[in-house]
This record gives structure tokens, sequence and C-alpha cells, in this order.
């Protein structure tokens, strides 16, 4: 076992990708000598070269569009968006391109190119710096959609992300870069596409991903002292999601929370609420109850404490999920 | 508004041509080309097929058979020129109009009607024939076409790539990145440009002050102006750029300087927004007629030459005609295939739904 922040963890993950596969290329504005504005990528050029791990010129859609065609001639690409905010000018290639080439080929074309996105507010940002685009990419057929929530699972996410075919969007929960967890590098990690439950408890389901995994187990340990024994499930997964753990966890329970930094309304959680209902209708002792962003554009850092869902926002939602 | 000469009634300066309209040939101190009487002669039948390809479809797209068809009327042979100079190594990314350049690389013509007919969104192996799939967003196969010769760099292959795209997409934010991009990395990438002269209902005053070719010096590589028309100076001039790109020395632009005789896409009327004097003038600068004249003043060949070609057009409108209608429609199982390569739960459980769902309908109508 090796103690890595969850930065190091997907960085180490990297370099066991590169050395693996020849054809692994990370590419990205700074992930060169700088190693990233995370230092996500740090050392990595030093020790595979200016052409496996590529300073990019500064235009997103570029990064994206380049590296399709690198996927097409038979390499790996790992691209890094600098900020969840800035990936939209590379929109139209994910969306209209990544996406859909395979199928446009009738699986003739693989596009094995995994798009690394740090993501979500929490550490005092400027405006683009802090923001949670899953829903866009996860309603985009085509696209798998991921979330690491820590070090451990970063580690193999991202090893997983780059040996799967299809175009991956990963998302990496910026102000968790530097938790620090025991990683066992030689571990094999869960299946990608699998949800995991990190807390049993048997009286309500916590839904989160990505940063918000630690928001809701601390939460949960603190619902424990008013004998509260709740249930956190880390989805890992947005698409394909892990319906069997959820609908397991939900029958269970009776009760579920959703929890995300993107805004509530036409959220992920949205989703989770309309499928759990579904598939959960009978068991059910209350409405899907959701924790999230407001409707309102990402806040000025002085105000993001009041914008992004904490321990006492949770537990709030968990006591009106009891009050029905 | 440039000094320049309204669209077709004078060629444009610094306009590399081998063959003029009249079909006398004119040497070239830089792109000279030597071509043997059975070069021509093929070079003739491509283009006499490739246009009868596109009258079929244009045919059938009015006939119903067909939900679109982008005519490549009048750029035959800056395709069929561009296409020929490529060897079976170099990668080629079309846009949507590509169809002479498909017939250059062996890809079976009605392979190019599925898409337009609706049975599928392109459906060829762009390996098979290093000929990528067909692009509709305006400009984005620059992009791939860039990377995938960063790739080919780095694989240290004797090859090169070529991308092609119009006079429009030289606005697009993706063409300008892959120019930059192209010209940072020192790609072995040939931009092809076809400037047909309209966008669409746009004139090429639109997208650009300057001659488009020129623009290419200021991302720091050479742009190339070439007649379109002229198939013999488009292969000359696309030999010499895929070369230079093989050796090492990175990208050119080449401005195919060409015209759209027919509509954008057979939903289009180009007589709402440009007057036929233009056309006229234009079809005095046939890409086909040019090279008849050649052979013939020449007597490269003779009338039973022409006529030959004229009947393996004839049979290949027919052949591509019958193959057409017998594309069979997709089942509903091809909603669902190829959306991901590894399996994925969400796809395959509304798969699986949708096929109880339809078999609901057979049971019913057992009973």
């Amino acid at each position: 076992m090796t103690t890595l922040t969850l930065g190091k963890a997907i960085n180490e993950g990297l370099r066991r990708a590169m050395e693996e596969d020849p054809k692994v290329l990370v590419m990205g504005e700074d992930v060169g000598k700088l190693g990233g504005v995370f230092r996500v990528t740090d050392g990595l050029q030093k020790d595979f070269g200016e052409d496996r791990v590529i300073d990019t010129p500064l235009a997103e859609s570029g990064i994206i569009g380049t590296a399709i065609g690198l996927a097409l001639r038979g390499y790996r690409p790992v691209c890094e968006i600098q900020f969840d905010g800035f990936v939209f000018p590379a929109a139209d290639q994910i969306i209209t391109q990544l996406a859909k080439m395979p199928l446009r080929s009738l699986g003739a074309v693989k596009l094995p190119v995994v798009v690394r996105i740090p993501c979500g507010g929490g550490i005092g940002a400027v405006e683009h710096h802090s923001e949670s685009p899953e829903a866009y990419f996860t309603h985009t057929a085509g696209l798998r959609v991921m979330a690491c929530s820590n070090p451990a699972d970063a580690y193999t996410m991202i090893q997983d992300a780059i040996r799967c075919d299809d175009p991956i969007i990963f998302f990496e929960p910026k102000r968790r870069y530097w938790d620090k967890a025991e990683v066992d590098l030689t571990a094999p990690g869960l299946p990608l596409d699998r949800a995991r439950t990190v807390r049993h408890g048997d009286d309500v389901t916590l839904l989160a991903y990505g940063p918000m995994v630690k928001t809701c187990l601390a939460a949960a340990t603190a619902a424990e002292g008013e004998g509260r024994n709740i249930e956190v499930i880390d989805l890992r997964s947005l698409n394909p999601l892990d319906m069997g753990v959820i609908t397991e966890s939900v029958q269970r329970t009776g009760r579920c929370v959703v929890v995300h930094e993107a805004p509530v309304f036409s959220g992920f959680g949205a989703e989770l609420a309309a499928r759990i209902s579904e598939r959960c209708f009978y068991h059910l002792e209350a409405p899907v109850l959701r924790v999230g962003g407001f409707s309102t554009p990402y806040p000025p850092s002085r105000l993001e404490d009041h914008y992004l869902p904490d321990l006492d926002r949770v537990l709030d939602a968990v006591d009106r999920a009891f009050a029905y | 508004m440039t000094a320049e000469a309204p669209r077709g009634a004078d060629a444009p300066p610094e306009l590399i041509q081998l063959l003029t309209p009249e079909g006398e040939r004119v040497e070239h101190p830089d792109y000279d080309i030597e071509l043997t009487t059975e070069e021509v002669r093929s070079l003739y039948r491509d283009l006499v097929l490739v246009r009868r390809i596109d009258l079929e479809a244009v045919a059938l797209q009015r006939q119903g058979e067909l939900g679109l068809w982008a005519s490549l009327l009048g750029q035959e042979a800056a395709q069929i020129g561009s296409g020929r100079a490529l060897t079976d190594a170099d990668m080629a990314f079309p846009t949507y109009r590509e169809h002479g350049v498909a017939w250059c690389r062996g890809v079976d013509p009605v392979k190019l009607l599925g898409l337009f007919r609706g049975v599928n969104h392109g459906g060829w192996d762009p390996y098979e024939h290093n000929f990528h799939l067909y692009t509709i967003v305006i400009g984005s196969q620059a992009l791939h076409a860039v990377g995938y010769a960063m790739g080919v760099q780095r694989d240290g292959a004797d090859a090169a790539t070529i991308v092609y795209f119009g006079d429009g997409a030289t606005s697009q934010g993706d063409v300008n990145e892959s120019f930059i991009w192209a010209s940072v990395f020192n790609a072995p990438v040939v931009f092809f440009c076809q400037n047909n002269q309209w966008a669409i209902s746009e004139p090429l005053e639109k997208q650009t002050r300057i001659p488009l070719y020129k623009r290419a010096s200021g991302f720091g590589f050479p742009g190339i102006r070439v007649d379109g028309n002229d198939v013999f100076a488009c292969l000359a001039v696309t030999r010499k750029a895929l070369a230079d790109a093989r050796n090492g020395q990175g990208p050119t632009m080449i401005e195919a300087f060409t015209y759209r005789m027919g509509a954008h896409t057979t939903s289009d009327d180009p007589t709402r927004y440009r007057v036929a004097d233009e056309l006229e003038a234009w079809k005095l600068k046939d890409p086909i007629e040019r090279v008849k004249a050649y052979l013939f003043k020449n007597q490269l060949a003779d009338q039973e030459f022409f006529d030959k070609v004229d009947a393996e057009a004839d049979a290949l409108g027919k052949d591509v005609r019958r193959r057409c209608l017998e594309l069979p429609d997709p089942g509903p199982e091809a909603l669902f295939d190829h959306v991901y390569g590894a399996p994925h739960a969400l796809v395959d459980e509304e798969r699986e739904q949708y096929f109880a769902y339809l078999a609901g309908f057979e049971a019913g109508a057992e009973r």
C-alpha cells in the first residue's frame, strides 16, 4: 500500500498506462514541463518525451479534434481540459464527432479517447473554474461518463478508462486532488461501469459521485449520532449507470437523496430520481429528493459556500425524506 | 471589395494552370507534369464516370430514392486530380461532396449513397481504402486529418494526409485551429480547399477579404492557387504538396479555384442568389471538355474511345441506380448496434425493451 493524493494517484495511473501501451498519449495545455495546472501529469513528459506528452496550442476544439485523428491512427490519447468551464469550445468535437463516429462507421472505427476534466467548486476560483458540466455529456449517446471520488478508485479508473475502446469523459473532483489515502498499486479496481456502496446503512440511501461522495460520507457519520443509519453509494459511472446497486439499496431503505454540485434543475439527479421512481415505486416511503446547485450560474467564490451542498444541506434533505 | 474580376469572367492572378479551357498545354517552371497518353485517357475516363455517378444520384434524389444529394458538378477535375495524386498509404479526409476522391480511392459509389438514402450515417470502413467517412459538420474533419497526420509522423510512416474542405469552411474555428496545429507540429498534411465560390447562398466575399491561398502564409506554411478545373494542374500541385509532406516539409494549403455548377445540395435553389451569366462563363471552363479537346487535338484518342467511355458511364449509372434501389432498409437492431464498442447496460436494456415491445405487435397479429 502506498499513500497517495488523488492527483498523484491519477498521475501514477497515467504513468502505468503509458508504460503498458506505447500508443497511450497525454495531450493538453501545459501538461508537459509544467505538469498541468494541478500537476496531475507531473514528470510524464520528462520520462516519456514530447511526442507522447504533448503540450498543445491553446484551443480546446483542437485538442479533441486532433485526438480523434490520433485515435483513428491507432493511438489512445488522454486529453486534459484544463478546467470544466473551458470544455465548451470542444463541445462540438465531443458531441458531433467523438460520440458519433463509431456508429457512423458501423463499428469499423474505435475512438479510445479519454477526456479528463477537473470539475466542481470549493477552491475559491474565478468564474468558469468551478463548474459541473456532467449532464451535458451524460445526455450524449456514444460517450461514457465517469467520475472518480478517491485516490484508490482514481488510480484504477483512469487506467481502465484508457483501456476501454469507447470515448470517455472522465471527471476529476478538483478540490479533492489533495486528499490522501492508501492505494494498492497492484490490485485491480472494480469494473468501470460499477457503482460502489461506500457505507452501508438501512435508513436512507445517499447517491453521489465525484466531490460529493466525501460530503455524503461526512453527513452519514454525523447522522450516526442521531441514530440514523445512512447508506452512501458512489456511482463512479454516470453513463452507463449501475442501476442494480441503486435499486437494491433504495428498495431496502425506502428513501433516497441524490447529491451533486451541478444545478438541480435538469441535472443528473433528475435522471436518477426518475429511474428510481420507476423501479422502486412501491418501496418508496418518500419522494426521491435532490440536493445540488441553484438555478443560477456558479457564484463568485465568496458565495460558493452557499451554493455548494454541504453536510448540513444533505442532512436537511435526509430530515425532509423522513418527514413523509 | 477587392479589385478582382467578377467570379468566372477571367482567371484570377497567380493561378497555376497546365491545361487551358481550350485544351492547350501550358508549361510551368515549378509544377510541370509528364503524362502518358494512357494516363491522360484514364483521367478523362475518371472525370466522365464520376460526373455520371453524380448525375445518377441527382436523378435518384429527384425520384425520391435519396433524401438529399450534394452534387460535385464542376468540381470533377479538382477531385480527380488531387485524388489520383494520393498513394495507397496516404489518408484522405473528405467533406460530404468528395465523390470523385472516393472514386479514386476505390470506394464503391453505392456506399456513398447510404447516408443520402438514410440507411446509415456513412457505413464504409475508412481503413479499407484509406478514405475517411464523410463529415457533415463543416470543417470538423480538418482537425481529424491533422491529428491523423501527427500519428503518421509518430509512426515514422512514408505517408501523407489530405483534407478536403470548401471556401465556407475556411471561416470555421476548427479549420483555423487545424492550420495552427499542422504548422506548430509540422504535420504531414495537405489542406485541399475547393473554392467553388459559394457556401450555399453566400459568395466568397462573405468569408474572406483576401484570396484564400494567401491565408496559409499567416499560419507559416505555403499556399498555392491552382486552376481547379484543370485536372493536370490539380494532379501536379497535389503530388508535389504530398511529397513535401512525406519528406518532412510540413503542410501545404492548396486552393483549387473552381465553381459549383449545381446547387449546394438538391434542397437548394441557386437561382435565388446567383446570376445565370456566371454559370455560362464557367461552362466555358468545363473540366471535362478541355481534356477531351486536348486528346482530340493531339490525336491521342478517337471517337471510338469517347464512345466507349460514354457507354461505360451509362452502364455505371445503371448499375449504381439498380444497386441503390436494392439497398436494404436497416432493421431496428441497427438503432442500437455500434453506439458503443464495449457492452453498455443502458443501450442493451433499451434494445431488449424495444424488441419486447415490437414482439407484442407480432403476438397480437397472430391472435
